[in-house]
């Protein structure tokens, strides 16, 4: 029944039974003399028994929690120090600057084309899915009804959710088959993995934008569209920067979606958008990757090495910009 | 400041019509524009969705639902079938959601029980910057650093403690495997249910942890007794949010899983999986028959991965994970 | 608001004076009268406030709680200041004062629930049977579990009727008779008929008088030594009230009671003794301090200090 070696069990039915006050209540105690009950309130008040047993527990649940959080930093610290220690080693002004050598199994070379090409990729989704990303956000939060703006919702979520090789295998059947891979396809692909993640973001900042600020404008009298415009995107641009940040973050590092519509490049330096396949820096690392050969992956852990400082800065960078729209609020 | 009003009242007739007119269409050209915008995210995966079935249409009508269960793939001799691949996306992203789902609850515990709010504002973020580092630098790292060191000492730790499991098997030669694909996915699914879930327990009322301290509870019991089950249905969302994002991530898997084509009883042997395959065949997708059959693996994918996350958001219906998790 | 009547007030010297029910061991009794000897030279030094004198009630009776002096900050600002008081076992003591005067803060001192509070500092002693609560080596969770709370919102678990009464139980291995411990602590706090049928429903779908009623029996069902009740029934109508009021008439009779309310009325109706807490802004920060403490009826019809007349007569300050 109780722990022989319960310390808190001291007899009280002992006590002089012939107490009339006891007699009256004794239908209520009679319930409460289970021996485990009998709590002597004097005692004293460090754990003893079963609490110094729960105490236990507690502490080892609150170790492994702790345990796995250092777990977890300790895992970006190692990776990052990976990536640092090895990358550094190859960054150069000229890494940044010139082309890989063409020959494999060669030191030395940059990865200057997988720069310019990223970057203009980047720069491409951007301009494709910011625009797009901003008016269904504003679709959802100052036009839609409850159900329209949940299907648009969802809609967007699971776009989100989708594996992005799948988009890649999307972007592939829709502009590559029957042409040819080029910059602009893996520009269409990143948009798509970047459309939901901003029109979420910005959807949020939005109706956080004070109810009041678009009373006030409606009040005056002034349509619509001014209001939005003029008062609730100017009230939310913090936010939506840094929303476009995060996904440009984000986007900047996938490779699943490039692999099919823009992955079979000459490591020269192109702007050429339309006609061909543009270098860039996370198909080249993941080339490099698969081609196991030393100085290819001494040149991808530059490449690395780059693609990480940028977008653990801009992730950084973001959330701070973030910070500062909401303080400002 | 009501100028405008006083304006507009006194404006001549004609004049009023023509603001009001100019604004009936600008208030219908914003309309209409995002009306466009959000219409394109549906249309965009509508479009998905039929691009997909599609492609994978020549293998659908040639091999049928057959391809689920057949377990050769042999591009060369038009051999095709995602047996093997289902059973290593199954394999690795279980293992990996049982390793991530108690440390992601762990953290999440942490941050919001047990950190201050310095810290939290330290270790939060830092979290979640696991969560941005792009799966291609975790794979390349998991090849040349991580597999390694599984190869050389974690692998056969487990194999002289464990090795009377079938699934821990003889080290591999490589590092790369099941093995090193799972604790690859851990550490991306991880931070997401650690997030998450720390936004979940944050939001558990004061009222009831104070009330479950009150009636002499220890700190391990008010988690357990009151927080964790306040929150449950939440963190069974983020569990599957993080199924999803495990079921679906090629390139990293892809690294580090060795591209095999068998099935396999042991993590430290290769395999592969539905997505790793797909980007596995990225350059050599030359036949018809092997892209249809590429897309058919997709087209499993996207099921797969859309009833995973139609179910993290139905379990959570009350709560928006979306947009948590597109953050 | 008028000052009650002395007709209306509740019979407490009859009520009270009954003989406790539980009766001591010898041990018990022998600590008691240490703690009280203890505490009478320290009460003479520091000049005890006014009401704190013997009086019919607490002659005799064991002091659960001696504070002494007690200051509680919150980072750099003071919330109470020079406390100085004993609660006797098994009557109810009533903290009444103006909002922000620190009843709160005072109550929750008791049980150590403002630990977990940033910034939260504690001066001065709080003895329980002659145990600083505050000394190293007490364990927190062990002081709770004797001292029970009941906060002013009704806070159940979202868990069943019956699991909301049996959580603690359970956690504390008490586990032989669960069922039967349920029943009587719903029978306790008068709420068993209400849900003996539908004790696996969810607690949430009880009215708020009822979900009060099932904190209290969450509470009893780990049969503490002491109840802190922080404005149990600030957030109920009129009747849930009544019936949590004459309730704590039937648990003083096992347990030792302390209620914070800001009803003057409901103090005057249900405590034996009261302790009016007031802001004092003298050294130009407001801080709460004891004003007065001493039998209820005392406190209401002749009370030593202008502050506690003003007060309970309605005429602020
Ligand atoms: N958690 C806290 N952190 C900082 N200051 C606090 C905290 N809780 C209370 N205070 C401050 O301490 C003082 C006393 O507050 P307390 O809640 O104890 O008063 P109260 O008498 O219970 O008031 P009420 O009648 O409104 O409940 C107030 O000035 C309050 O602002
Ligand atoms: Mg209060």
């Amino acid at each position: 029944m109780t722990d022989p070696d319960d310390p808190d069990v001291t007899p009280r039915e002992a006590s002089d039974p012939s107490d009339a006050a006891l007699q009256a209540t004794a239908e209520l105690d009679s319930l409460s003399l289970l021996a485990e009950d009998l709590l002597d309130p004097s005692g004293p008040l460090t754990p003893s028994g079963h609490l110094r047993r729960r105490q236990m527990v507690s502490r080892l649940a609150e170790a492994a929690q702790t345990t796995a959080a250092v777990l977890a930093v300790a895992v970006l610290g190692i990776l990052v120090y990976s990536v640092a220690s090895r990358g550094a080693s190859v960054l150069s002004i000229g890494f940044l600057t010139k082309d890989p050598p063409v020959l494999s199994g060669v030191a030395g070379g940059g990865i200057a084309p997988a720069i310019v090409g990223t970057a203009l990729i980047m720069a491409v989704a951007t301009a494709i899915a910011m625009p797009m990303g901003i008016l269904a956000a504003l679709f959802l939060t100052e036009f839609a009804g409850r159900w329209t703006a949940r299907a648009i919702r969802l809609a967007l979520d699971l776009l989100n959710g989708l594996p992005t090789i799948v988009v890649g295998l999307f972007v592939f059947g829709l502009l590559v088959v029957g042409h040819h891979q080029s910059g602009f396809a893996g520009s269409v692909a990143l948009a798509i993995i970047m459309l939901p993640l901003i029109a979420r973001a910005t959807q949020e900042v939005l109706t956080l934008v004070p109810a009041g600020l678009r009373e006030a404008a409606d009040a005056l009298g002034v349509c619509h569209w001014r209001t939005v415009l003029g008062v609730v995107l100017p009230t939310a641009r913090g936010g939506i920067l840094t929303a476009t940040v995060l996904a440009v973050a984000r986007a900047a590092g996938e490779t699943a979606p490039l692999i099919f519509v823009c992955s079979i490049f000459s490591n020269t330096t192109s702007l050429n958008l339309f006609g061909q396949a543009l270098p860039n820096i996370p198909v080249y690392i993941f080339n490099a990757s698969e081609a196991a050969e030393r100085y290819g992956f001494a040149r991808a852990w530059g490449a690395a090495f780059v693609l990480l400082a940028f977008i653990l800065l801009a992730s950084l960078g973001g959330r701070a910009l973030g910070r500062r729209a909401t303080l400002s609020r | 400041m009501n100028a405008p009003i006083g304006l507009t009242g006194t404006l001549p007739g004609d004049a009023r019509s023509r603001v009001r007119s100019a604004d009936r269409i600008g208030d219908g050209v914003l309309y209409g524009l995002c009306m466009l915008a959000s219409l394109l995210a549906v249309v965009t995966l509508g479009a998905i969705a039929y691009k997909v079935i599609d492609g994978a249409s020549a293998s659908i009508s040639q091999f049928g639902l057959g391809f689920l269960t057949h377990s050769a793939w042999r591009p060369n001799f038009g051999i095709f079938g995602a047996g093997t691949f289902l059973y290593g996306t199954a394999v690795t992203s279980f293992a990996a959601l049982l390793l991530a789902v108690p440390l992601g609850i762990s953290i999440g515990l942490y941050l919001s029980m047990m950190a201050s709010r310095r810290v939290r504002g330290v270790i939060g973020p830092l979290v979640e910057m696991l969560a941005a580092i792009p799966s291609v630098i975790l794979g390349f790292w998991g090849i040349l650093v991580f597999g390694p060191f599984l190869q050389a000492h974690l692998e056969p730790f487990l194999h002289r403690t464990l090795g009377f499991l079938p699934i821990f098997g003889a080290p591999s030669s490589t590092g790369s495997g099941l093995f090193n694909a799972s604790l690859i996915l851990t550490i991306m699914v991880v931070p997401i249910i650690a997030s998450l879930s720390r936004d979940l327990f944050l939001a558990v009322p004061q009222e009831l942890q104070e009330g479950a301290t009150a009636l002499g509870a220890t700190r391990w019991e008010v988690l357990r007794g009151v927080v964790l089950p306040s929150a449950a249905s939440g963190v069974a969302a983020a569990a599957f949010l993080g199924l999803g994002r495990a079921l679906g991530e090629a390139i990293a898997v892809t690294q580090v899983i060795g591209a095999g084509d068998f099935i396999h009883v042991s993590l430290f042997q290769t395999g592969d999986t539905l997505a790793s395959r797909i980007a596995d065949q990225y350059q050599g997708a030359a036949t018809p028959q092997l892209v249809a059959s590429l897309f058919y693996l997709g087209l499993i994918l996207m099921v797969i991965g859309l009833i995973a996350n139609i179910a993290a958001q139905w379990i959570a219906r009350r709560f928006d994970v979306g947009r948590v998790a597109a953050r | 608001m008028r000052p009650p009547d002395p007709s209306e007030m509740p019979a407490t010297g009859a009520s009270n004076v009954r003989p406790r029910v539980r009766i001591q061991t010898p041990a018990l009794a022998h600590e008691a009268a240490q703690a009280a000897a203890n505490a009478r030279p320290t009460d003479a030094l520091r000049g005890s406030p006014r009401g704190e004198q013997d009086s019919a009630l607490t002659v005799g009776r064991e002091a659960i709680f001696d504070v002494q002096d007690l200051s509680v900050s919150y980072g750099s600002s003071q919330a109470i200041s020079g406390v100085t008081l004993q609660i006797h076992r098994n009557l109810i003591t009533a903290i009444i004062g103006p909002s922000g005067c620190g009843k709160t803060t005072f109550i929750r001192s008791l049980n150590r629930m403002n630990d977990s509070v940033p910034g939260f500092t504690i001066d001065g002693k709080i003895l329980y049977h002659g145990h600083d609560i505050y000394d190293r080596g007490v364990d927190r969770v062990e002081v709770r579990r004797r001292i029970g709370m009941v906060f002013q919102r009704p806070n159940p678990f979202p868990k069943s009727i019956y699991d909301n009464v049996a959580w603690a139980p359970r956690n504390l291995k008490m586990k032989s008779g669960l069922d039967e411990r349920v029943e009587r602590a719903l029978r306790g706090a008068a709420l068993w008929d209400e849900v003996k049928d539908r004790l696996k429903d969810s607690a949430l779908g009880l009215s708020g008088g009822q979900q009060q009623r099932l904190c209290i029996a969450r509470a009893i069902a780990i049969q503490p030594d002491v109840l802190l009740l922080d404005e149990p029934a600030s957030a109920l109508d009129p009747i849930a009230t009544a019936a949590i009021e004459e309730l704590m008439q039937t648990l003083k009779n096992r347990y030792t009671i302390v209620i914070v309310t800001h009803n003057m009325q409901q103090a005057a109706r249900v405590a034996d003794r009261t302790a009016f807490f007031n802001l004092d802004a003298s050294d130009g920060r407001r801080t709460g301090v004891l004003v007065e403490y001493g039998d209820t009826d005392v406190m209401f019809t002749r009370p030593a200090d202008t502050r506690t007349s003003d007060y309970v007569t309605g005429r602020f300050g």
